[in-house]
């Protein structure tokens, strides 16, 4: 069906003094935005298919092209605004679930340009990180109620108390899960090599560990989620930590879905299901409805890695998240990971991904909050994800009380991505989110592990200036210490619930 | 000595590679003017070849034993004695083509350069660059100049 009403979201401008007719944006195009005309001997541009991921622009050798929102402007309407009118005019046409990908592009309030770090001046001297050693080393894992030390037979002091199993983390900042299906063969092995020159991890998803991943293993969790895809002993116990996935913050209480084009024969072997076939997961864990259910696939894992492996439960920003942590924690997790409302994701309904959860700030605040109340944080790490856009980000996320984040959205624009949010169509025309093998090439991992390890260097030496400058110089003094933290232009129940102090105060 | 190498698995095939050779050999050097005013008169000497998805950026080996060299009837086909490149000297290039009949990878094209206004054009890996433009320019490093 013709889709009339439905009008084109860009414009495409060649400037025809600098464009050469060299063709490189037609070929760069997975959308078809572009043409050469051979009878013209003429490259022209129909912006109606462009979904303004900037490739043509990028690549373009004269900067020939440009892009920029339709100007075809409805009347102004502070109620019905033109996404609202579009998206009523496309479910009108086609009857179907508005999709969407990446996180909420609604104007949710970001907590992290509210909240202001502190500096040390005179009295507590701040301390130079290029002259002094700063910490970033962060374990995550339970951590003992008290450390009991004995001497031994030899008259030396040795830790008596057992430590159960931690993650060493060089930096506190990890890779989000996205599997291999919804990301491309080279995207996953990209983040995989990064985590393991960065000293840091990596997080398969639910899509299953490629076998030519395993020898990055040691840098990565891997994830037990609804569809339980490419579970097995040897998957659990070949990884650095197992996640169980509750929830995803882009869409809780939603599962997940993998179209059937997209399961190619490596992704069919390493998901464990017939090839062409629809990856399916559940909403919920079919054996998972209760907290009591939770522990025993908690200690299902624990019992099949001979306790060697820290098990971390992934849940979304909902609501009552810190019962549910609170629940998750004394089901037996090691590390509880919190997605909020800004997580990405390949693929939700639109619906789902904009209005559902809540912001990861509050989320992070309130269980750290109610874990200490309880007198139990110790025994589980806190992970935040869902929106860190650069080392501030991740700074406020530590003094609010997360252990370590993890990084997602991120992780895909170091690679490339341009947030046009159509991971889902399998036309990534950056090579990310697609299975394309026009596509998957374009993304070199070479390339891509240099700039994702780029990337956490300059993050982490960010984060070191930040503590130097707040006096501390390790990451353990400023976790959870909320009073390096100040609110501007927050209600005061809202620094209630982030447990910090206006600015000023 | 290092040679130019492509790795086909990682190229897109947007021929930004002959983009820039054609402006690195163009006698402007500018990009724009150089297409619009030069295209047909330099030839590239890459060649992005492609079948489906598999697409890869192909220059002249510079060979050891080069067949070009031997067929060369004027002697206008030499390797450069510091770089081991193998270069053509369009002003004693007659034309006849036999190194372009004779180049097992299709390196070879026919130009327009040199006193008759015909004479072979190939890779002459940037004439004493450091990088030549064709590696510089790759979006995704899919081809690379190093010693193997």
């Amino acid at each position: 069906m013709r889709r009339w009403l439905v009008q084109p979201e860009f414009k495409v401008e060649r400037d025809l003094e600098r464009c050469i007719q060299c063709q490189v944006c037609v070929r760069q195009c997975a959308n078809d935005v572009h043409s050469y005309d051979e009878e013209d001997e003429q490259v022209s541009s129909d912006g109606a298919c462009c979904v303004g991921c900037h490739r043509c622009a990028t690549l373009c050798p004269t900067g020939a092209i440009s892009i920029s929102r339709s100007q075809l402007e409805f009347k102004p309407n502070a109620n019905w605004t033109p996404e609202s009118i579009r998206n009523v005019y496309k479910q009108a046409e086609g009857g179907g679930v508005l999709l969407s990908a990446m996180g909420t592009d609604r104007p949710w309030r970001v907590y992290w340009d509210h909240l202001l770090l502190n500096a040390s001046q005179v009295t507590n001297p701040s301390i130079d990180p290029l002259r002094e050693p700063m910490e970033l080393v962060t374990y995550l894992g339970r951590k003992p109620d008290q450390i009991r030390v004995e001497r031994g037979p030899d008259g030396k002091v040795r830790l008596a108390t057992e430590i159960t199993p931690q993650l060493k983390l060089q930096t506190p900042i990890m890779f989000s899960a996205m599997s291999y299906g919804s990301i491309s063969y080279n995207a996953s092995q990209a983040l995989a090599r990064a985590a393991k020159a960065a000293g840091t991890f990596a997080n398969t998803g639910e899509g299953g560990l490629h076998p030519d991943f395993r020898q990055y293993a040691s840098n990565m969790i891997v994830q037990v989620a609804s569809g339980r895809f490419g579970v097995d002993p040897d998957y659990l116990n070949v990884a650095a930590a197992v996640e169980i996935k509750i929830g995803q913050g882009a869409k809780p209480g939603i599962g997940g879905h993998l179209p059937g084009e997209k399961v190619d024969a490596a992704i069919s072997r390493t998901r464990m299901i017939p090839q062409g076939s629809d990856a399916i997961s559940p909403a919920p864990h079919h054996d998972i409805y209760s907290i009591e259910d939770l522990r025993q696939l908690i200690y299902a894992i624990k019992e099949t890695t001979q306790h060697r492996k820290p098990v971390s439960v992934k849940i979304a920003a909902v609501h009552n998240v810190s019962a549910i942590a609170s629940g998750a924690v004394r089901a037996g997790a090691d590390i509880v990971a919190i997605d909020g409302l800004r997580g990405g994701t390949g693929a939700a309904p639109t619906t789902i991904r904009d209005n559902v959860g809540i912001p990861i700030e509050l989320a992070l605040a309130a269980v750290d909050s109610r874990l200490r109340e309880e007198g139990i944080r110790n025994q589980a790490s806190i992970v935040a994800a869902g929106s860190f856009r650069s080392a501030a980000d991740v700074a406020k996320a530590i003094a609010l009380g997360a252990d370590a984040v993890y990084i997602g959205t991120s992780a895909c624009v170091a690679m490339g991505c341009h947030l046009c949010q159509r991971c889902y169509t399998g036309k990534c025309n950056w090579g990310i989110a697609t299975q394309d093998p026009f596509l998957t090439k374009r993304l070199n991992p070479d390339v891509a592990t240099r700039r994702l390890t780029n990337l956490l260097r300059g993050w982490s030496l960010e984060i070191k200036e930040m503590l130097g400058m707040m006096g501390v110089n390790a990451i353990e003094s400023l976790r959870g210490n909320r009073e390096h933290l100040r609110a501007v232009g927050l209600s005061d129940r809202e620094m209630v619930i982030l447990g910090v102090k206006p600015a000023g105060e | 000595m290092k040679r130019i190498y492509a790795r086909e698995e990682f190229c897109l095939g947007c021929r930004l590679c002959e983009i820039h050779c054609l402006v690195r050999h163009s006698k402007s050097k500018k990009l724009i003017k150089a297409f619009r005013k030069e295209r047909g008169e330099v030839v590239p000497g890459v060649m992005v070849e492609s079948a489906g998805h598999v697409t890869f950026a192909m220059q002249c080996r510079h060979c050891d034993t080069a067949p070009c060299l031997e067929a060369c009837i004027t002697g206008a086909m030499h390797r450069d004695k510091k770089t081991g490149a193998v270069i053509c000297d369009a002003d004693k290039c007659v034309g006849c083509w036999m190194c372009v009949m004779v180049c097992p990878a299709g390196a070879v094209r026919r130009g327009k350069d040199g006193k008759e206004g015909k004479a072979a054009s190939k890779c002459d890996l940037c004439a004493g660059d450091k990088t030549p433009v064709c590696v510089l320019n790759c979006p995704n490093e899919a081809i690379v100049y190093e010693e193997r």
